[in-house]
């Protein structure tokens, strides 16, 4: 019975939300890049590495907007590394990806112990806090959910409308798409696709930096290592989830952050008599569950993970 | 009709290395005209009409656009001129629309939204006028190949072309839907655009063009009016040459090693084989010609133990075959030339050796448990290096170092050295030189006289007749009745691989 | 500016391409030693004298290159075949945890002669299981391998976090979450007295020539090159790619679970859920490093373990983080990675 009533409490669908941010922003950049054909697994690394600089900004004095910035800026950079290693020289993307998270995060880690000593607590800053939501907080339920919100979640709300429009509705979309689908086509109607590669690579890396900001500026206030935790690899299970789609990713990522918020509460209910670790699993399971459903017919971006080479078919 | 000339060509030459692809080539096309570019495999086609798109410059020559000349080398200033190209395998995007298709990059980047309402417009506006119907939002996959082949077409009418040029648009398609595609493209002409077309097939260039051009080894060999000529003539003039038959022994068929009973091979990205029946006997070479792309790839894998057959029967060496067995296959007797030397044929970054005995490694002379006797390997390979003369490498060098003819070479040799009862050579001297290719037609006459049955499937006609015995033509899968190579001449060979099999073979068929 | 295929690869580009990549890591590496204020020179002398300096650092640094050359020489066998193994770290960890399931108390009695072998095979198992798991995926669902070896890895830590917490968790251990220890019996043989160096770095050299011996002079070992560099053709020459791939997964998942069994039966005596600092991880540059070959795999796991071990040395001497070893490893991997495109191609201008 209290299995289901949890699914009714407030502190439940918060914490939906609150989960689902940074899978959204991180779901997002990654769909971004795979559109142009090019698979970043740097996600992991980058959203590390977008986590410790956004909160070493605000903790060196910044405001918290200019940290998640920064954060999005450090991101593109990787990006820019992605896109320079897999795009004119075309080497391997997965192998490339991986290079980048081990090194995104372990610079992460560097940066962090070389700016903050030692200590028994991590130094923590003043995360963003709740935006008052003046009459919608009155609504019942809906409002103070909504009311426990932080800004950056309504940014990555907004975020995802925009992606939509951007790819479905504007010439520039349409750009991208055909460069993820047929860079040959693309090339020949006037597009040069490995402008749009290294654009769209950039842009989706400083969403997935950001995914990782708000974790230490928002979900939590302080960086520890290890605190993405195989977030970036469940976006890009999501992407396949969402066949590429940014209206789905917004709700694989949603449904995602419900199955880790309901397992995170059903724990303390459960406690005795399961371990808390196959809660724990779940959501990684639930992921590899997700890709063997979808994976056959998701619609992939048919040059998804070929190098482009001029006049090379 | 209007005099006024559309497009010329002067003196265009084109070298690719040591062959001329293009030799001094002119040609002019009027307004509102069709011209059939005709010629084989080879002939210089493709590679005019990539001078006059853009994708090449010409090493020698001009080509003028209403009475402009094009700036060589850039397809931008080719579409900006008027000119669209529909290649053969086509530049588009399964997972987008019809309307999305054609929309890439005919607008600016950066405009806030698309204007896909009055791209629609006018899309559907073009498909009107000149009867090419679509729906702008299926999407390109669900499509036929018809269908797309019509998209393509638009796309090049959305970017204003006023001279179309179509790379063999029928190879592709069925039939009626070819029938249909030429029927619209003149009304094309009618209503004032220009087309080129490349073909090879006789009776559509006969029904679809004002005038044809002739190719051979990158000349213009004739120009005709269809009304002027005849199938026949053209037949003899794209395939041109003098039949001479090299002596050679007389075959002494023995026992029978290929038999093959309405065999046929489901594809779904290429064509297959339909009810394919024909025979092969020990000491007989049987040719199969063809335009690639009918179903080649087919025939050669399900002999060579890579592809099933899905339905018939097919006893190879008393074997019936249901599966795909290589290692079986090739324990029979069966040697293997596959069609494309570097995806099939060999493993380029492998060594000499490893790519000689890779098929073969099973075997009690290259193993024992598993382990692989290098020294036997090694040994082997040089006796296939010096038996067939190939050049650029020892056993342990790697073999994309070796080329092509060599690589051919290599291959021919590893099958050859194993005293195979039956040969499957598939395109064996394709794109390879004049001394290569001689090299290899001794050899493949020597297996013969050795008592080996030779399966030859290849696009080049002087080497079928140099070689076979018997000759069928390969058409979409199904393949011509046979006829006796000493009654192959030009322009029954040309008939029948356009398809255009009359039953006056028939009564020769062996 | 055009990039073109070499024709030729001179033996000198190929040896010399990951050293111009490690010197380019240790180069790029430096740069971020000064950013942290210490002397790069110093910073380097005090890796060197922490992974040599005495005979305890040189057993240690081997110590540590045991469990690397193991994950390297998976995944280097399993991209050799173009399977993207990424899992060795959760491989590993079930290879860890069923050495302590079972050599606790089942194998407790026997002779360590059979005990020892039994154990090995028992992580190999495990770390087998799990990458079968992402090959079935794979084939039956199309799985790309990548992301679901990425992903088991999280499940395996946490299931190994149950373990130790669970049902194997050891009773003495005062409420530390650690597994029971295997048996006495179970123990590698030290090869050095007085350090960690244990008899588990003779059996990854040894495993390291194997599959060596198996790339070079076996049937499989060849198949399964020509399948991972030319699909099309090695199916042509008869090469069974099913099969191939399955025998390729074991082998790779084996490795990597051995690496978990030796680190368990050499070093720790029992499983934590810390027992591997990213081995796994680690693994996927080393075989980059080697450029997939067995052999070179020792010498790249035998860079890491220097730069780890070194690394710890150092920061304790000029106070720079030690992390700079794992992003002085990964830079390695990038730099390998534009490095080997070099090789096979020429810049033209």
């Amino acid at each position: 019975m209290e299995m289901i009533a949890i699914l009714g409490s407030q502190g439940l669908w918060e914490a939906v939300l609150r989960i689902a941010t940074p899978l959204i922003f991180g779901t997002l950049g990654a769909l971004l890049c795979e559109r142009a054909g090019v698979l970043n697994l740097g996600i992991e690394g980058i959203m590390a590495f977008g986590a410790l600089i956004g909160w070493l900004a605000v903790f060196n004095g910044t405001g918290l907007w200019t940290g998640l910035l920064v954060a999005a800026l450090s991101g593109a950079v990787f990006g820019l590394l992605h896109a320079v290693l897999t795009v004119p020289l075309g080497l391997s993307q997965h192998v490339t990806g991986l290079g980048i998270t081990l090194f995104a995060s372990s610079l992460a880690y560097f940066i962090f112990r070389l700016s903050v000593p030692l200590a028994a607590s991590p130094p923590t800053v003043r995360p963003f806090q709740p935006v008052e939501l003046g009459l919608i907080g009155d609504i019942p339920f809906l409002g103070p959910v909504l009311s426990s919100q932080t800004a950056p979640t309504y940014l990555a709300f907004a975020i995802a409308l925009v992606l939509m429009y951007v790819l479905f509705r504007t010439p520039l979309g349409l750009a991208i798409r055909m460069t993820g689908e047929n860079p040959h086509a693309a090339e020949a109607q006037g597009v040069n696709p490995v402008r749009v590669r290294f654009a769209c690579i950039m842009v989706g890396s400083a969403m997935m930096a950001m995914g990782g900001a708000f974790l230490t500026l928002s979900a939590f206030n302080s960086f520890f290592p290890t605190m993405i935790q195989g977030r970036g690899w469940v976006c890009i299970a999501l992407v396949v989830f969402a066949s590429w789609r940014p209206g789905w990713a917004l709700t694989g990522a949603l449904l995602f952050a419900l199955v880790d918020a309901y397992q995170l509460r059903l724990q303390s209910v459960l406690e005795d008599s399961i371990p808390y670790q196959l809660f724990l699993m779940a959501p990684y399971i639930a992921a590899i569950a997700v890709l063997a459903v979808t994976a056959r017919r998701a619609r992939v971006p048919q040059a998804l993970m070929k190098p482009y080479r001029r006049g090379e078919r | 009709m209007s005099q006024t000339v559309a497009l010329r060509l002067s003196g265009i030459t084109r070298r690719f290395g040591e062959t001329l692809a293009n030799d001094d080539i002119s040609l002019s096309l009027e307004r509102g005209e069709v011209l059939a570019l005709l010629g084989e495999n080879g002939a210089g086609k493709t590679t005019l009409m990539s001078i006059l798109f853009g994708h090449y410059s010409a090493d020698a020559g001009t080509v003028e656009i209403e009475g402009r000349k094009l700036r060589p080398g850039n397809p931008r200033a080719a579409i900006k001129a008027g000119i669209g190209m529909v290649h053969q395998h086509f530049s588009l995007a399964e997972n987008l629309t019809v309307l999305e298709n054609v929309m890439t990059g005919t607008e600016r980047l950066w405009l806030p939204r698309s204007r896909t309402a009055a791209a629609r417009r006018k899309l559907l506006d073009l498909a009107e006028r000149f009867g090419l119907r679509v729906e702008p939002d299926r999407r390109l996959g669900d499509l036929s190949v018809g269908e797309q082949q019509r998209v393509e077409i638009l796309k090049a009418l959305y970017n204003d072309a006023r001279i179309l040029i179509l790379d063999e648009p029928t190879a592709v398609l069925t039939p009626p839907e070819a029938r249909q595609l030429y029927q619209i493209l003149r009304g094309m002409a009618r209503k004032g655009l220009s087309l080129i077309f490349i073909s090879h097939k006789l009776h559509e260039v006969m029904e679809a063009a004002d005038r044809v051009v002739v190719l051979r080894r990158g000349r213009v060999v004739a120009e005709r009016r269809p009304a002027q000529t005849s199938k026949d003539e053209l037949a003899e003039l794209m395939v041109g040459r003098r039949i001479t038959r090299p002596v050679r022994a007389q075959a002494t068929p023995g026992e029978m090693v290929i038999e093959a009973r309405n065999v046929s091979v489901r594809r779904r990205d290429a064509i297959g084989l339909r009810d394919v029946s024909f025979t092969l006997r020990a000491g007989e070479t049987l040719g199969i010609v063809g335009v690639s792309g009918n179903g080649q790839s087919a025939l050669g894998q399900v002999m060579s133990g890579v592809l099933a057959p899905s339905a018939g029967e097919l006893i190879i060496l008393g074997r019936r075959i249901t599966r795909a067995d290589v290692p079986a296959q090739v324990r029979a007797g069966v040697g293997r030339i596959a069609e494309d030397r570097n995806h099939e044929g060999v493993v380029g970054e492998l060594t000499l050796w490893e790519n000689v005995t890779l098929e073969r490694i099973g075997l009690r002379r290259f193993s024992r448990f598993g382990v692989i006797d290098r020294g036997a390997a090694r040994a082997w390979t040089q006796e296939v290096i010096d038996a067939f003369d190939v050049r650029g490498g020892g056993p342990d060098h790697r073999t994309q170092l070796l080329s092509g003819g060599n690589v051919q070479k290599l291959i021919l040799g590893r099958n050859l050295l194993a005293m195979p009862r039956v040969l499957i050579a598939a395109q064996p001297t394709r794109g390879l030189d004049e001394g290569a290719i001689a090299a290899i037609h001794s050899r493949l006459l020597e297996a013969r006289a050795a008592g080996t049955a030779v399966l030859l499937i290849s696009e080049d006609l002087d080497e079928v007749i140099n070689l076979a015995d018997r000759i069928c033509a390969i058409v979409s899968g199904q393949l011509s009745p046979e006829i006796r190579a000493e009654d192959a001449d030009a322009r029954r060979l040309g008939l029948m691989m356009a398809g255009d099999w009359g039953m006056e073979g028939a009564q020769n068929a062996v | 500016m055009r990039f073109e295929l070499r024709e030729t690869r001179s033996t000198a580009l190929i040896i010399g391409a990951p050293v111009m990549a490690i010197i380019a890591a240790l180069v790029l590496a430096g740069g971020l030693i000064a950013l942290a204020g210490a002397s790069v020179i110093e910073a380097y002398r005090f890796i060197l004298l922490g992974a040599f300096g005495t005979r305890s650092s040189i057993a240690e640094t081997l110590t540590r290159a045991t469990p690397l050359i193991l994950t390297g020489l998976a995944a280097a066998v399993a991209f050799r075949a173009r399977l993207w193994n990424i899992g060795g770290e959760g491989q590993l960890l079930l290879g860890a945890i069923g050495v302590a399931a079972v050599g606790a108390e089942l194998t407790a009695g026997l002779p360590s002669a059979f005990a020892i072998p039994i154990l090995f095979v028992v992580g190999a198992f495990g770390g087998m299981a799990l990458m079968l798991v992402s090959l079935g995926l794979r084939q039956v669902f199309k799985v790309d391998e990548v992301v679901s070896t990425l992903l088991l890895n999280f499940v395996a830590l946490l299931f190994v976090s149950m373990m130790v917490e669970g049902a194997l968790r050891d009773p003495l251990a005062f409420g530390w979450p650690q597994s029971v220890p295997v048996a006495d019996n179970a123990t590698l043989p030290r090869l050095m007295e007085r350090t960690r160096l244990h008899a588990g770095l003779i059996v990854a050299l040894l495993l390291a020539l194997v599959i060596y011996l198996i790339q070079a002079r076996t049937i499989f070992g060849l198949q399964s090159k020509a399948a991972g560099f030319n699909a099309g053709a090695a199916r042509f020459a008869g090469v069974p790619l099913g099969r191939t791939l399955v025998l390729v997964a074991c082998i790779s998942g084996g490795l990597a679970g051995l690496a978990g069994a030796i680190q368990v039966m050499g070093v720790r005596g029992h499983v934590t859920t810390d027992i591997s600092p990213g081995f796994g991880y680690s693994g996927i540059v080393i075989a980059m490093l080697a450029n997939l070959n067995p052999l070179g795999v020792i010498a790249a796991a035998c860079f890491t373990a220097i730069m780890f071990i070194g690394a710890d040395g150092m920061s304790r001497a000029v106070g720079v983080p030690s992390f700079i070893a794992d992003v002085t490893v990964a830079l390695s991997l990038l730099t390998m990675l534009v490095a080997l495109f070099f090789t096979q191609y020429r810049v033209r201008w």
